[in-house]
């Protein structure tokens, strides 16, 4: 398949793509050798790919978890769930894009869905602000989340933002507030609470809908405080300096759940998930349907007070002497 | 300078970052300051008397946690708790300057073990848990040290039920703690609305400056909030808003006075009415209606 976008790191695989894509334009007929020449070099281009993604680094990663082909939350709602009812507006001011929240079907549960919406082209993430919330994007998301308490409904919630916005009208309209209010909501929600990170989780942005019962983290997602680039910024005073930070920040799927954050990981194709989108499909609706049945039969106190304790064991620090 | 510079100069000066408060300590006493506000000349000890506002223009200087302490409660009121709790480097962050360090230095620079004291105190005989941040302390972010003592201080206020009174202070999310930090946002968060819910009064007092993911966590689920004239109050930095949209800022943006007018705090209290409104708030807070 021909890709548009080519990472840095995956130049010299790009590069023999190419050469296959010109022999393959050649006159087979002609020259019976290159059936041969172009099974060995589809074969070389395999190996090359997976050797690269064996061992990425966090911030190669990061390219993978911004790739603009990655599958999208939409693409997650369309594969994995039935059903579908969107859910718009925050009741306040406006409707936000760059989340959706609605009701939907998995399996045979019915839940809640919260996810960052980015566009799967130019003209939807115009529309979608790039994944990016306004302070209306994370009031939708809550009031879903308190139809979804009352209702006894889980939440399932995609992680896919480079942040919340940082945009004038934003800081007026209560970015902050929107967010807090979303995480003293989450913690109340009297129903399981299962969060996936498929692409990028940014911060604050990320959080307001990203902690629960489960975290369940695509190989090639990150879910960090700051932008790699944002913090070789305020280190280095040099965003070229991102690769370095990155692997400081420790964000990657491998890192959290070493850190005791995340709890799964769902393998990546080599190549990432938008190479070969159904099967990433097939794992996520494997880990969240396995989720949903483990935590389906624990009391509602019980959950919100578990969640409570998960998140008190977070953090490393001293105490004495 | 050639105008252009002249420009960016102005530019330059509309971002204040706010330092510590000069350190006066190897100093005979008697000196005078320059207000950083109206440039001018204080005696110090007018400064002191004065909770650190500029008797001529009313700038609120920056205050030490302890002093911050100091002038909320009732004289020899405080006790500490969990005042041994402590930051580690969980991550071995070495880009910049390494966190361990940074860590020592602080500690050094300011006496203080973290960057937030919490403690019981009386405020006008009132009972109450109180917290101050220290801006000093590694611009006051929030790890996992910072994040636990915030969270104990809800925890106490919940257990004793005795209304919480943060004095608030950060530059954000402690990045050198990675994901640790961020999720102390989901923490204090949780533990600020399990208070809400057992109807315990919080009153938190915004200073300069409350950003990032403090703002965006316990900072603003009080139930009453008050900010302290011309901090500056937000989540996102002023340079990132600048380079996202392009344009400048509005006069003013992410003061206390313009999220006052865009209604995201109660009121803007001068520091030397605090103690009393923040008495006559909780005698509200906890009479019942009586």
């Amino acid at each position: 398949m021909a890709r548009t976008f080519v990472m840095e790191f995956e130049r010299p695989v790009a590069e023999l793509e190419h050469k296959l894509e010109s022999l393959k334009r050649l006159d087979l007929t002609a020259q019976p050798d290159l059936a041969a020449e172009i099974v060995a070099l589809e074969l070389e281009i395999e190996k090359l790919r997976e050797t690269l993604y064996s061992s990425l680094s966090a911030w190669e990663k990061v390219q993978v978890s911004r790739h603009p082909e990655r599958p999208k939350t939409q693409d997650y709602i369309e594969a994995l769930f039935t059903d579908v009812v969107e859910l718009h507006g925050d009741r306040l001011f406006g409707d936000d894009g760059a989340m959706f929240a609605g009701l939907a079907t998995i399996g045979r549960r019915r839940v809640a869905v919260l996810g960052h919406s980015k566009g799967r082209n130019t003209k939807e993430n115009i529309a979608r602000n790039f994944g990016s919330p306004h302070p209306e994007g994370f009031r939708k998301a809550r009031r879903v989340m308190r139809l979804a308490d009352r209702f006894g409904l889980p939440i399932v919630s995609l992680l896919d933002t480079a942040g919340a916005y940082p945009g004038i009208e934003d800081e007026q309209r209560g970015q902050a507030l929107a967010i807090a209010e979303c995480l003293a909501t989450l913690a109340g929600v009297r129903a399981p609470v299962v969060v996936v990170g498929i692409g990028e989780g940014g911060s604050g942005g990320a959080l307001a809908i990203g902690f629960g019962d489960r975290l369940i983290m695509l190989e090639n997602a990150y879910y960090s405080v700051i932008s790699p680039e944002m913090c070789a910024t305020i280190l280095h005073k040099d965003a070229g300096r991102a690769s370095e930070a990155a692997a400081c920040l420790q964000a990657t799927a491998d890192d959290l759940v070493r850190l005791g954050i995340a709890d799964e990981i769902v393998r990546e194709p080599a190549g990432g998930a938008h190479r070969d989108p159904e099967v990433v499909f097939e794992g996520v609706r494997d880990a969240v349907t396995r989720a949903l049945d483990e935590l389906a039969d624990v009391p509602a106190d019980e959950l919100v007070s578990r969640r409570y304790e998960r998140l008190r064991k977070t953090g490393v620090y001293t105490e004495g002497d | 300078m050639p105008i252009s510079d002249w420009f960016k100069a102005r530019e330059a000066k509309r971002y204040v970052t706010p330092n510590g408060p000069v350190d006066t300590s190897d100093l005979p006493d008697g000196v005078w300051i320059k207000c950083e506000e109206c440039r001018r000349t204080v005696y110090q000890g007018d400064m002191e008397s004065n909770l650190q506002v500029c008797p001529g223009c009313g700038a609120h200087g920056d205050l030490t946690a302890a002093d911050r302490i100091a002038y909320l409660v009732d004289e020899g009121s405080f006790v500490e708790t969990d005042g041994s709790l402590g930051s580690v480097d969980p991550l071995s962050f070495t880009s910049g300057k390494p966190y361990a360090g940074a860590l020592e230095a602080a500690r050094e620079n300011t006496g203080m073990r973290e960057a937030v004291l919490t403690g019981r105190a009386t405020i006008l005989e009132r009972p109450v848990v109180v917290g101050a941040m220290d801006f000093r302390f590694i611009g006051a972010s929030m790890g996992s040290a910072v994040g636990e003592r915030i969270t104990r201080a809800f925890e106490l206020a919940l257990t004793e039920r005795t209304p919480l009174v943060l004095a608030v202070a950060s530059g954000g999310a402690r990045m050198q703690e990675g994901m640790l930090s961020l999720m102390q946002m989901a923490k204090t968060a949780s533990a600020a609305a399990r208070l809400s819910e057992a109807h315990v009064p919080y009153i938190a007092l915004l200073t300069n400056p409350t950003m990032g993911g403090v703002t965006a966590s316990f900072a603003t689920l009080a139930d009453v909030i008050y900010a302290e004239p011309h901090a500056r109050i937000g989540f996102a930095g002023p340079r990132l808003v600048e380079q996202t949209i392009r344009t400048g800022l509005p006069k003013g943006f992410q003061s206390a006075e313009s999220l006052l007018a865009h209604g995201m705090v109660d009121a803007v209290v001068d520091r030397r009415e605090l103690t009393e409104r923040v008495a006559l708030t909780l005698d509200y807070l906890g009479s019942g209606g009586e």
